[in-house]
């Protein structure tokens, strides 16, 4: 493959973003890039992004696939919260907050609780045709009351060893939740990508009256996604409330829908539905997570955090816009009109 | 396919559900959930009408504050309190403060969510004659009539009391100091740094290596707190504006493999449960409480105002610190 053709390729520019963000946070601080074994398992920033990223990963995982189908799933964060809140409650109200079968029955009703949510969402979106934006909406807005009613209002705090696992525990020296979102990751590209369900799926996002008319059942694979959307929220707000061992309603997972959607786009998946990317996705994941590790580690003040980020997040959108590289390529060819220039 | 019966039925049922939910959405982001609709007018007998719109329920702090409010305005000690939460947004407090005014209470006080903008609301308070009360924030009114008083906590003193309690403890030797700052902008945020600031300046061997805002959020304090662990791995002393964000950076410390309170110690602001508890654990090193038991007080001065009296234009409530051994002591009897 010639340079021209890496280039031109939809990741280069979030990988170069991505690479330039580590080496920045490396040249600032030298022992950033270093793996060192602690207690027994990996330490350092490269393990710490991984660990931090599965969060982002699984709702854009979610995400992507919604998306993939012309729609968006904007109750997301509003998910994390209902399901950190049922989880840590009942821990919490349990006689035995430290007993295995207790975290597994909490996780299993939290579970059950946002499937319903993702069931109602894609009824509202596949059956009742009410637009995506709108139809998550409610959720978005609603579903963060329904969690603060769950806690009373409160910061609901657990110790509970095995629920502490999912977020900080360690197996086989690899971070947990790193592993849970690489998991999800695997199956999520098998089912896609190995069975007819991808194709489904693109085909649904491209022309839902045309696949109908083709035998794809439309309906059934909107309404899954959002399932699969609302479960893959679920487990990351699992992952988010067992960072902390606390259920905060208002702040677990907000503002994250935008983060996903962000990390979906740059990973060259269309808002327009249609193709989509899962590899695009994780890279999305990695460097919205890395900007925000990195903001910490290069000492950007703090009233320059926000512009730093929109910064980095619009050099990335811009380079990869295909008019900018159009331009920057005949730019190319005018500047340096050598003859042995190679076709891709 | 779904025969079409089931479907308009199904659309119709979504339909109602909607209108339900947005009838909700509606009731509560107007900010006027009083408790006490039914008797509106400030004639409701003896009693002393209060209207009161409350910031939010975002964290443990508040939720204590709220409670020793509608614990102690009760129509037992002689008051009618109309509560409200106006769920961190400023315009349903305007809007709280302006049905209250509607209703004419006696006395309105409120919590502001942010410092300005507040000055055209105040003057329709104070041509309708209503005194207000300002607990807990401060507004940036120039024109002080606006209100009769301010009661609450001085920020920048807790700042300063930690910045001295480090100093004179930890400070002996040269220590590196990195800060969580809370909400970027906010009154506490913005008065905790100074203060600190203020108290360490005379001693050369506090340094504060970095500061980032960690938005008073547990999960924010610990993020923040794991960069800084990566990017300066000497750091002697957390200091936290808040206790939240204290217990975020414990999580961070831990994970880093080191033992937080000994290998790096915390000091932190509010003196919430769940942080004395972590201070009487040993995990955090000191804590500047910030009372949020506004009630009594609150009461006291609605009732001096009421019986003509005046009352001081800035009342700063008592603030108790403690370390390890005070909290552990103190912990059995803590109200929040």
């Amino acid at each position: 493959m010639n340079l021209g053709a890496i280039a031109r390729h939809r990741l280069f520019w979030p990988l170069v973003a991505l690479v330039l963000l580590l080496v920045a946070s490396a040249l600032k601080s030298p022992a950033f890039l270093e793996v060192t074994v602690r207690d027994g398992h990996l330490f350092g920033g490269p393990v710490d992004i991984l660990r931090r990223s599965s969060v982002l990963l699984l709702v854009a995982l979610g995400m992507t696939l919604v998306i993939a189908t012309r729609g968006i799933d904007l109750s997301v964060g509003a998910v994390m919260a209902i399901a950190g809140a049922v989880a840590l409650s009942q821990i919490a109200a349990s006689p035995d907050p430290g007993a295995l079968s207790t975290v597994l029955l909490a996780m299993a009703t939290a579970l059950a609780v946002a499937l319903a949510v993702g069931v109602f969402n894609g009824f509202l979106v596949a059956v009742v045709g009410i637009q995506p934006i709108v139809a998550t909406l409610i959720f978005m807005t609603a579903g963060r009351g329904i969690a603060m009613l769950i806690t009373g209002g409160q910061i609901t705090t657990v110790t509970s060893a095995p629920y502490k696992t999912i977020a900080s525990g360690y197996w086989l020296g690899l971070p947990v939740a790193a592993l849970i979102a690489a998991f999800v990751f695997g199956v999520t590209a098998l089912l896609t990508r190995r069975t007819a369900l991808g194709v489904l799926i693109e085909s649904v996002g491209i022309n839902p009256s045309a696949s109908r008319l083709a035998g794809v059942r439309a309906r059934t694979i909107i309404w899954t996604v959002y399932v699969i959307c609302a479960a893959f929220a679920c487990i990351a707000g699992f992952i988010k409330s067992s960072d902390i061992m606390a259920a905060d309603s208002n702040n677990a997972g907000l503002f994250i829908e935008l983060d996903a959607i962000l990390a979906v786009v740059i990973g060259g998946t269309s808002l327009a539905g249609g193709k989509f990317s899962l590899t695009g996705t994780l890279v999305g994941s990695l460097v919205i997570t890395t900007l925000t590790l990195s903001i910490t580690i290069l000492g950007i003040p703090v009233n320059a955090v926000s512009l730093f980020k929109a910064l980095v997040v619009i050099a990335v959108c811009l380079l990869q816009s295909p008019v900018v590289q159009h331009r920057m390529r005949s730019r190319r060819r005018r500047v340096a009109p050598v003859p042995v220039e190679v076709p891709a | 396919m779904v025969s079409r019966t089931f479907r308009t039925r199904a659309m119709a049922a979504t339909v109602a559900a909607l209108a339900l939910g947005l009838a909700a959405c509606g009731s509560s982001g107007s900010g006027d959930s009083s408790t006490d609709a039914a008797s509106g007018g400030g004639d409701s007998g003896d009693l002393i009408t209060v209207g009161f719109s409350q910031v939010g329920a975002e964290s443990g702090w508040r939720a204590a504050n709220t409670k020793s409010i509608q614990d102690t305005l009760t129509k037992d000690n002689g008051f009618d309190l109309k509560f409200s939460d106006a769920q961190q947004k400023q315009e349903n407090q305007i809007q709280a403060i302006r049905s209250y005014i509607a209703q004419g209470v006696d006395y309105i006080a409120f919590s502001p969510v942010v410092e300005s903008g507040w000055d055209a609301v105040l003057e329709e308070a104070k041509q309708a004659n209503i005194p207000v009360i300002l607990t807990d924030r401060a507004v940036d009114s120039e024109d002080t009539s606006l209100y009769k008083t301010f009661i609450g906590s001085d920020f920048v003193e807790e700042g300063k009391r930690i910045g001295e309690w480090v100093s004179d403890n930890l400070g002996t030797e040269p220590i590196n100091v990195v800060e969580l700052q809370g909400t970027t902008g906010s009154a506490p945020a913005i008065d905790r740094k100074q203060g600190f600031e203020d108290a360490t300046k005379g001693n050369p061997n506090v340094k504060i290596i970095a500061s980032q805002t960690g938005n008073f959020t547990r999960a924010e304090g610990k993020t923040v707190m794991e960069g800084f662990l990566q990017a300066y791995p000497d750091i002697d002393v957390v200091y936290a504006h808040n206790d939240d964000m204290g217990l975020g950076a414990i999580e961070a410390i831990e994970a880093a493999g080191k033992v937080p309170g000994k290998d790096i110690k915390i000091v932190s602001i509010d003196g919430v449960k769940d942080g004395m508890t972590a201070l009487s654990e040993g995990k955090i090193n000191y804590i500047v409480e910030c009372n949020p038991l506004l009630g009594p007080d609150l009461a006291d001065i609605i009732k001096t105002l009421q019986s003509g009296g005046t009352v001081e234009p800035r009342i700063v409530t008592h603030d108790d610190a403690f370390d390890q051994a005070a909290a552990t002591a103190a912990l059995p009897t803590r109200q929040y």
